[in-house]
């Protein structure tokens, strides 16, 4: 086999692989945002964009992005320093800490379900502690700061693992002589987390955040499970188009607005945390 | 002034007894290197005096303040690593500058210090650039600028110049000696070579196992190993060692022939330095083994009673495998090592 041809031959199989299953899906779909059956047209768009619900879908989805993403990041990047300082058990402890991202989301919003339900253990728990009479349904219309605050907790114990297992692997690869360098010269332990950890951690980061800032555009079973049609996001909305309306068209120009949204974060992500020319990490 | 004391110190990594009871006084404005093969726990000194490791027992003075209990940079020191560890996310303005900025000093200040230093290591058309723009070479001159730039009392070396080549280890080796010189900087250099410890240092620690074997001048431990390991560490090639019998009253026998000695009745070891041997009509017999032409000198090694012997003749000395030597050694040369004890017997 020719050297210079062997490494393309090697790739084809994947190539192949996602040009049928990801990019003609994909270019399908694209083709049906664009047209109502009679050639090209921004129709669909429009549709879906001045629907009532369409902004509160778009401020929903956006709103637990900021709230969730911000939180998570923190706790991962805690979390990793803390794994990484351990001498003994790190490995248990990070398999225990990753155990969420083996549950399915609809599995994770089910089991957050069992606990803020009315007959759920938040209200055993409560009224067990004498501080309610009777149970208090918790989801309810009345309730939309607990419900919000119910999704954001499940998808922070869903979903910080995946950052949590990418930054640890950052981390590890930062050389110890720097930490020792900075102690030298006088950064503090947190000093030293700002001006070492974090900046040699911007491939890791970026990788982290564009992965989970994705995720959290296409949040949808943990919300469906939690808040039904009480705290609608853009999946949801998508799904509501292709299954119970039956208008695929609208349904793939909602995927392909998702779609942009996080193309738009992802170049924001790579911008903000791009290393500077010259500077190898 | 930062003279630095060290007392008992010792340090234990989990049983293993890493560094045993050093007590080491090096002198303001000294250049005391640390010597010693790899394992032997020079290191360890090192990252004890700078507070990276704490020592197990013991005390650490710099500057006539007990400073075990406190953190780096509140010693007044400054440390120039291995590898160098100049940061790759920061230029090597941000780097020289970068435990200025920690003492959060102004802006200017740290400009004048940096531009100093760079000047000093001739690296200040590099200022803008990153390390990996660098090549070892500068990488190095960079870690030493930032350690000078902190105006520290006393400046630790860990191998600084283990991973350049030969060639420019020769250039920083005389360059960083007159650097420091002038910086009048209290100096610890952690080294396993020895012509570096031997040019650089005012004073060499050998270390062996975790103690000092000998702190002396390099002339000192050159010529007076105080025990056999120094004799046999120091010196390429190191010191020829033969069987001594005493024949009484200080008179010694070495592979038939006879030498005053020291007045012991216990076996010695003869000890002498290839380089102390001419050839000559009376003295060791030699049987030439391998000859190596290395320009300046010849270096030959040959069997002298069953034992192997080198000795560096004149590049003139016209000699063959097989052929045999009659070698005299500069008497005043010889030194006696005392084989129970290992230590040197005057």
């Amino acid at each position: 086999m020719n050297a210079r041809l062997l490494p393309y031959v090697l790739i084809l199989p994947v190539t192949l692989f996602l040009c049928l299953f990801f990019l003609y899906p994909f270019v399908l779909v694209a083709k049906q945002a664009f047209s109502t059956g009679s050639g090209f047209t921004l129709d669909n768009f429009s549709e879906v964009t001045s629907y009532w619900k369409f902004p509160i879908t778009m401020r929903n989805t956006l709103l637990l992005a900021a709230a969730v993403v911000p939180i998570q990041l923190a706790l991962a990047l805690l979390m990793a320093t803390m794994v990484n300082r351990m001498q003994r058990g790190r490995d248990l402890v990070l398999y225990v800490w990753t155990i969420p991202l083996g549950i399915s989301d609809l599995a994770a919003g089910i089991i957050w379900l069992a606990i803020f339900d009315q007959s759920g253990f938040l209200n055993s728990m409560m009224s067990g502690l004498g501080l309610i009479e009777k149970p208090v349904n918790l989801l309810t219309f009345q309730n939309p700061g607990i419900v919000f605050l119910a999704i954001m907790l499940a998808e922070i114990w869903r979903a910080t693992a995946i950052m949590l297992v990418i930054l640890v692997a950052g981390i590890g690869l930062i050389p110890k002589e720097y930490y020792e360098a900075a102690e030298v010269f006088g950064a503090s332990k947190w000093k030293q987390f700002l001006r070492i950890t974090l900046p040699l951690l911007r491939p890791s980061l970026q990788t982290a955040l564009v992965l989970r800032v994705i995720l959290a555009f296409e949040i949808f079973a943990v919300v469906a499970a939690l808040g039904g049609t009480l705290f609608p996001v853009l999946m949801g909305e998508t799904y509501a188009y292709q299954f119970d309306l039956l208008n695929s068209g609208a349904a793939a120009a909602m995927a392909l607005i998702i779609l942009a949204i996080s193309i738009g974060f992802t170049l924001i992500i790579l911008r903000i945390l791009r290393v500077p020319k010259g500077a190898t990490i | 002034m930062a003279e630095i004391q060290i007392k008992n110190v010792a340090k234990k990594f989990g049983e293993y007894q890493a560094l045993h009871d050093i007590k080491l006084t090096i002198s303001d404005q000294e250049f005391m290197v640390l010597l010693g093969a790899s394992g032997c726990g020079k290191t360890t000194l090192l990252r004890i005096i700078c507070g990276l490791e704490t020592a197990t027992t013991g005390e650490v003075w710099i500057g006539g303040r007990r400073v075990d209990h406190l953190p780096p940079k509140d010693r007044g020191i400054a440390m120039v690593f291995q590898n160098y560890a100049v940061f790759p996310h920061l230029t090597v303005f941000e780097n020289i500058g970068f435990g200025l900025r920690m003492q959060k000093l102004p802006n200017e200040e740290v400009t004048r210090r940096v531009e100093r230093v760079a000047e000093l290591m001739h690296i200040e058309m590099l200022l803008k650039r990153y390390s990996g723009e660098l090549s070892g070479g500068q990488r190095q001159r960079v870690a030493v600028a930032r350690a000078l730039a902190m105006e520290p009392d006393v400046i630790l070396m860990d191998e600084p110049l283990s991973n350049l080549d030969a060639l420019l280890r020769m250039e920083m080796r005389a360059e960083l000696k007159g650097v420091l010189a002038e910086s009048k900087t209290t100096a610890v250099y952690v080294t396993h070579d020895q012509v570096e410890a031997m040019s650089m240092a005012d004073r060499i620690s050998v270390m062996h196992k975790g103690k000092i074997v000998q702190a002396a001048s390099p002339i000192e431990v050159y010529r007076n190993p105080a025990a056999e390991f120094v004799a046999g560490f120091i010196g390429n090639p190191p010191m020829n060692f033969l069987q001594a019998t005493s024949t009484g009253n200080g008179h010694w026998t070495v592979a038939g022939q006879s030498f005053d000695g020291p007045n012991s009745d216990k076996t010695l070891k003869f000890a002498i330095r290839p380089e102390d041997m001419t050839p000559s009509d009376t003295g060791l017999t030699a049987t030439a083994k391998v000859i190596e032409p290395l320009g300046a000198h010849l270096l030959v090694t040959c069997d002298v009673d069953g034992a192997m012997f080198r000795a560096v003749l004149d590049s003139d000395t016209v000699v063959k495998p097989g052929d045999r030597l009659t070698l005299a050694p500069q008497t005043d040369r010889v030194r006696w090592f005392d084989p129970e004890t290992t230590l040197a017997v005057a």
